[in-house]
């Protein structure tokens, strides 16, 4: 056993001793890795709390952002999930941040030069290569503080690197895994595909057990030019967990990026998607669905960033409201002087199912072109009584009615995947939810 | 044999309960037997089998239904259809993101005992023989209820809903309203090849068109919220030959 567990240690929580021990950890790693933690670390005491004045936490609750007590688990703990069922290229599964389990990357994926590994194994065998996609250009729409959080502590997460050319339809799976009290942990992933690369990449954020967690997730995703990348991350955190999820999205020229981020878990839990449209004829594809119950809240934040002209993004994100949850969906269009031919959409739909619940929308325009497309959109609706009843009329019972209906409201979303293995995967993860 | 017996029913709209639409109507079906109401627009035939099936929108504010002697004003929509009854809607919901294959499946599996596991070739299997029967495209069975669904298409996925789940009363809204006579020949047809003693059937309709392809044994006609005439099919005959206005002179007389 460790002393720790016998006396009050000062390594405990997330303090600077617990840093210097984090850090002191991972010599081995390149020196500019360690460096870019200690400014991270830094970076996170000098930045204030998010503050009741910051429009970026504007309806956000600012009372429940508390870290106290938080520790770095360095067991793997009991726990050891499976891998997933559905059809995947490769795999990599962390519990409690230690790699626990990993499904070989197929030997013709390794000869065209596929790299995916876990972040601390890329770091050593292609440094350069992180080091020139990590935080190139991060998301900052409010959460620069926990993301410097997750710089200082990631050593879980998985690097992805589809090189010019590959094909790949087969997903690759990530999977990370809290247990315990108090555990906290940092995925980082990137992902990054050459040209005409074409590439899925699907994050499962999942607690195992009812403890109280809080994870900070980032991701930089990368399609260059011509390529296709489907990224979803799922999360399934304990009712306890303070979440946050950070995806920076860059699309570079005909490059096509589909992310959906599917959210269940947790108490508060933040998700800020930045989308950058670098060159002409990019495409993102920004999705969401939420299913709020108790009292969770859901906190959305998202950017589309027209830089080149001739570029287009949609984003739809669906919440399903119940009990007394809370959703805020924040989102702003910027199109950029150069981005004329930009055509832009974004739409926020809320199914509220509780009189109680509370969706707020704020969508926002900056436009500084003149010849673009853009619109906007958030509604709240109820479930159709016509709908209802006929699904009634014909013995279907009134919790699987409206059921149904709910799914019928997220299939618009989840639609647009085009891998059905993942669909169902998804749908049943979703539906685990509502069978609690 | 199953009865279905309607008795002295009165209905209104949940909006307002002091305006009755049905006034005091009684009919009994049994299994095996179709009958036909014939009325004028605004009589209140739609209001009828809405309100049997339990509509939230109608109140019924006397009277009973009744299957096999049990009240089923009681009862949930869900539970009136698990007891046996089945309503062909005249508009019916588009239901976008539910495929009919979903929605069927979760129909069937509402009947199935609790932890009983649906049997899915089985399931498919007859579901493609009702379609071929009925001349849907296999297709149809991955696109949403009813929904971009051409009018006749609505009416023929109604009839493959009552073919899979086999009711003992069916009440029929206007089945035949926006079809051609191909989509009703092809509806009549699927009628026709369920009627039998386990079926009862209340078709609903304001003209006689219908009747040509389901022959009714019994019709009814019905004014201003009750059944002022029955007969057999030549009522309807002799409906069409005189217009409604023949009934109107007729009670007015009495």
């Amino acid at each position: 056993m460790s002393v720790s567990s016998l006396s009050p240690s000062p390594t405990e929580g997330l303090s600077s001793a617990r840093f210097e021990q984090h850090l002191s950890q991972r010599s081995y790693l390149p020196a500019w890795w360690l460096e870019a933690k200690a400014a991270a670390w830094n970076q996170f005491n000098t930045l204030p709390s998010p503050a009741r004045t910051d429009e970026t936490w504007r309806f956000s609750n600012l009372n429940t952002l508390d870290l106290e007590g938080f520790e770095l688990p360095e067991d793997a703990s009991q726990h050891i999930p499976n891998l997933s069922a559905f059809p995947h290229a490769a795999e990599i599964i962390f519990s409690n941040r230690q790699l626990v389990a990993r499904s070989a990357v197929p030997s013709d994926l390794l000869a065209k030069g596929v790299i995916f590994a876990p972040l601390d194994e890329a770091l050593r065998s292609h440094g350069d290569l992180v080091r020139e996609y990590f935080q190139k250009l991060p998301a900052n729409l409010g959460s620069e503080k926990f993301v410097a959080l997750n710089t200082a502590f990631t050593g879980s997460g998985a690097f992805l690197f589809v090189p010019k050319g590959v094909e790949i339809a087969e997903p690759f799976v990530v999977q990370h895994t809290l247990s315990g009290a108090n555990k906290a942990t940092f995925p980082h992933t990137i992902v990054i595909l050459g040209d005409n690369a074409k590439a899925t990449l699907v994050e499962f954020f999942v607690s195992a057990d009812n403890g109280r967690h809080l994870a900070s997730g980032v991701n930089d995703l990368h399609a260059g030019p011509g390529s296709q990348l489907v990224y979803v991350g799922a999360q399934n955190w304990s009712r306890d967990t303070l979440a946050f999820q950070t995806n920076s999205i860059v699309v570079e020229r005909d490059a096509k990026v589909l992310s959906l981020n599917v959210h269940l878990g947790g108490r508060q839990a933040r998700h800020e998607s930045h989308s950058r449209l670098l060159g002409p004829g990019a495409h993102s594809e920004m999705l969401a669905v939420t299913v709020a119950n108790g009292a969770q809240e859901f906190d959305q934040r998202t950017l589309q960033t027209h830089v080149s002209p001739n570029t287009t993004s949609n984003l739809l994100y669906k919440n399903a409201l119940l009990d007394t949850a809370k959703t805020i969906f924040s989102g702003l269009i910027v199109v950029e002087p150069d981005a004329q031919k930009t055509d832009a959409y974004q739409k926020n739909r809320n199914l509220m199912l509780s009189d109680d619940a509370e969706a707020n929308s704020l969508p926002g325009l900056e436009i500084q072109a003149n010849d673009v497309k853009c619109s906007h959109g958030s509604t709240s609706s109820r479930i159709e009584p016509e709908q209802e009843f006929y699904l009634q009329s014909r013995g279907i019972k009134p919790q699987a009615a409206k059921q149904m209906l709910v799914f019928a409201f997220f299939e618009e979303v989840l639609n647009k995947l085009e891998n059905e293995d993942l669909h169902t995967a998804l749908r049943t993860l979703i539906e685990s939810k509502f069978k609690k | 044999m199953s009865s279905l017996e309607i008795r002295d029913l009165h209905v209104a709209l949940a909006d307002s309960p002091e305006k009755p639409i049905v006034k005091g109507l009684t009919l009994t079906i049994k299994t095996g037997e179709v009958h036909a109401i014939m009325g004028p627009n605004g009589t209140g035939k739609s209001t009828l089998s809405k309100a049997i099936a339990g509509h939230p929108d109608y109140v019924i504010t006397s009277g009973d239904v009744l299957i096999d002697g049990k009240s089923i004003l009681e009862m949930e929509p869900d539970e009136r259809a698990r007891a046996g009854l089945f309503l062909a809607f005249q508009y019916p919901s588009e239901i976008p993101g539910v495929s009919i294959a979903n929605f069927l499946r979760a129909a069937v599996q509402a009947r199935m005992a609790e932890g009983e596991e649906l049997d899915a070739s089985g399931y498919y299997k007859r579901l493609y023989s009702k379609m071929d029967l009925l001349k849907i495209d296999r297709k149809f069975t991955s696109r949403s209820v009813n929904e971009g669904f051409s009018g006749g298409e609505k009416k023929r996925c109604e009839i493959l809903q009552m073919a899979m789940l086999e009711p003992s009363f069916s009440l029929m809204d206007e089945t035949d309203s926006g079809l051609d006579i191909d989509a009703l020949k092809i509806v009549a047809e699927g009628v026709n090849a369920m009627r039998g003693e386990k079926l009862g059937v209340l078709l609903i309709t304001h003209y006689q068109r219908l009747l040509d392809y389901i022959v009714p044994d019994f019709v009814h006609v019905m004014y201003d919220g009750r059944i002022v005439k029955s007969g057999d099919k030549n009522l309807a005959l002799e409906l069409e030959a005189k217009g409604y206005d023949w009934v109107k002179t007729e009670l007015a007389a009495v």
